[in-house]
């Protein structure tokens, strides 16, 4: 069962160059939260401020009753031992070849045989592609290999706080497509709360039940993902359209006079009609795997949130979940075609173990689409 | 809770000097901590004195003999041959040998251990280690002061030996000293205590070889050329400390300890 990690008021600064104010989020006990933001708007920072390694000058992050920010090292040294963090650069150890890193942390903190650490080790390796290549060390392994294997090792101790800092970078499409779904998979499994750092907005659509985005020394979106999709923010629809027009430029914010040019020049283009910002279906666990319990908490923490929230956001929300239910039915439907197939195909062999696939929680009553009867 | 950041000229310097001490402290109280890091204390051990012995021993031969031609040819000026022998190898074993122990750990290992953690702090694995519940001081750098602080106990016993027999080979050889006369005077003038304070020395040398290349290997700029500087300063930092701890303690020595026949 994954913890919470509640955020209140975080700032940091280096010098005279504040990062980021009075950061205020909660991330819920097993729910996956995406953290998006232009480069070095200081995500990583962020996240290795959750974790202590940086520590803010004001607010605080409490873990199960511990402050990473101002408790002693102790108890900061304790907490940690809680957490996966997946770095932007691997960080593997370079004198150790990729089994040993991966194992460092078994070895570490458990009493476990060496045969039970190679269990673990070689599954984790095979779960991120990396099967066969333990003998290899960090040098001699491409950067997308680098981040898998850091990956493996975040997962090792199965942690109850994953956090990931890009883990899509360096990887190709296939690669990403197959991680987002072991992310899914891995939180499935063991409940744990999940924070990625990602640029990448396929994983931010379709991955998390919240999203989160930095811009500007400010934390401008905290929210179910629907409702940070749906949204009407500037910042926010032009980053997850990925559109160089908007008041994101190249460095961090563009000055007034590009920023007025660029109106005049909308101003004298033909709008696109309005039209509802599609929601992508949310991911869900590979059949075979249990439920996820975050989703199911994070359904009743937004049914109790809808009465409160502004039409637009609870509508995104319905489309969301609709999209969602429809795409789990046609995997199910897909899945059960196959099986049939397979068992015709093999008769009399007995019929296959079939895995149904996890079925989404279902709809509020009130959010149902209209001429469906429960 | 914020640190305000004074701008007093020097206020940099004296942070930088706490946090080395502290870092000191730091290594003494996690020595006693487990688990004890043998394997990589053997492991650098070995590397230490590998890279430490060879150039110790070819510095140390010439270094005795200069220390003894010049108190033999002073000592002779002064009408004093007979105590050549003695007043070399004082000067041996108490002041070179020490000093050239910690300056050749600080050169040729304080370097190499310097731009070791300095390039694993770059590259974010002092991060990972504690994002893993593991102390870096614990685990790396540990091990690698108390073996810088063996080595330089261990070579300064054989400096010491090389050092006294080359100064007897170019005294008695070269400068017409005779064999007894540089036994006597040695027995005469040394005693027990020169040789703990010797000793004494090398440790706390050694000590601060390993805790200054490991200070600014935990602390580089960022960047590959931080790592270089890192690794320029910790040596020339370790030097300038070593001289000055030199002689403070020879000071206290020479006042505690009374010389033996005075
Ligand atoms: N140790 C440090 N000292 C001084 N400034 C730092 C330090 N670490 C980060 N910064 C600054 O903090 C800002 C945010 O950096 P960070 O690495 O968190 O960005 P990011 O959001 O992760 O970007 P990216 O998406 O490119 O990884 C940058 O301006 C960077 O220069
Ligand atoms: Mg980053």
């Amino acid at each position: 069962m994954g913890i919470e990690v509640a955020v209140e008021g975080l700032t940091k600064s280096f010098g005279t160059q504040t990062i980021w104010r009075d950061v205020t989020l909660t991330l819920p006990a097993g729910e996956v939260t995406v953290l998006l933001g232009p480069s070095g708007t200081g995500k990583t920072v962020f996240l290795k401020s959750l974790i202590g390694l940086i520590k803010p000058e004001d607010g605080t992050v409490r873990v199960d009753g511990v402050d990473m920010v101002n408790d002693p090292d102790r108890r900061v040294f304790r907490a940690r031992k809680r957490f996966g963090l997946m770095f932007q650069d691997g960080a593997m150890f370079g004198s150790l070849n990729l089994y040993d890193n991966i194992a460092f942390p078994l070895r570490e903190h458990t009493r476990k045989t060496e045969r039970e650490i190679r269990r673990i080790v070689l599954e984790k390796m095979d779960t991120v592609g990396l099967a066969g290549e333990e003998k290899k060390v960090p040098g001699q392994i491409s950067g997308g290999m680098r981040k898998r294997a850091g990956l493996a090792r975040a997962l090792v101790m199965d942690p109850e706080i994953i956090l990931c800092d890009e883990p899509d970078s360096g990887l190709d499409p296939v690669r990403t497509a197959h991680l987002s779904q072991l992310l899914i998979d891995v939180n499935a499994r063991i409940d744990a709360t999940m924070l990625i750092v990602t640029h990448n907005i396929e994983i931010a659509s379709t991955v998390p039940d919240n999203i989160g985005m930095l811009y500007r020394r400010d934390l401008v979106a905290f929210g179910p993902r629907e409702t940070v999709i749906a949204s009407e923010d500037p910042v926010i629809a032009q980053f997850l359209r990925g559109s160089p027009e908007g008041p994101i430029g190249m460095s961090e914010e563009k000055d007034a006079a590009l920023l007025a040019e660029e109106a005049a020049r909308a101003a004298n283009r033909p709008r696109p009609v309005a039209r509802p910002i599609e929601i992508p279906a949310q991911l869900r666990p590979s059949p075979g795997e249990p439920e996820r319990s975050g989703e199911i908490r994070h359904a009743a923490r937004v049914d109790a949130l809808l009465p409160s929230l502004p039409h637009a956001a609870a509508e995104a929300i319905r489309r969301g979940r609709v999209a969602t239910a429809e795409a789990a039915a046609v995997a199910a439907a897909a899945q059960q075609a196959a099986a049939q197939r397979a068992a015709s195909a093999s008769q009399p062999a007995p019929q296959p173990e079939t895995h149904p696939a996890p079925q989404p929680p279902p709809l509020p009553p009130e959010f149902r689409p209209p001429g469906e009867t429960p | 809770m914020t640190t305000p950041q004074m701008s007093v000229p020097g206020a940099a310097a004296l942070r930088q000097t706490g946090r080395l001490f502290a870092l000191a402290g730091t290594v003494l109280a996690m020595t006693f901590r487990r688990p004890f890091q043998l394997r990589e204390l053997i492991q650098q051990f070995w590397f230490i004195a590998s890279v430490a012995i060879l150039p110790t021993m070819l510095v140390s031969i010439p270094f005795g003999a200069v220390i003894s031609l010049q108190v033999g040819s002073l000592a002779k000026q002064l009408g004093a041959q007979s105590l050549t022998g003695g007043a070399s190898v004082l000067a041996v074993v108490q002041q070179a040998s020490p000093l050239i122990v910690a300056l050749l750990i600080s050169g040729a290992a304080g370097s190499a251990i310097c731009a070791d953690l300095g390039s694993r702090t770059i590259r974010e694995e002092m991060d990972a280690m504690e994002v893993m519940g593991v102390s870096p001081i614990q685990r790396l750098v540990v091990p690698r002061v108390l073996a810088c602080t063996a080595v330089a106990v261990l070579l300064n016993g054989l400096v010491s030996v090389v050092g006294v027999a080359g100064g007897y080979f170019f005294n008695v050889e070269l400068q017409d000293g005779t064999p007894g006369a540089y036994l006597a005077s040695f027995s005469a003038l040394a005693q027990l205590p020169d040789l703990y304070v010797s000793e004494l020395k090398a440790l706390i040398f050694g000590f601060i070889a390993g805790v200054v290349a490991s200070y600014r290997g935990l602390n580089p700029r960022p960047g590959p050329k931080g790592v270089g500087d890192a690794v320029n300063q910790s040596v020339v930092v370790t030097f300038l400390l070593l001289f000055f701890v030199n002689l403070v303690m020879t000071a206290i020595y020479l006042e505690v300890v009374p010389a033996k026949g005075a």
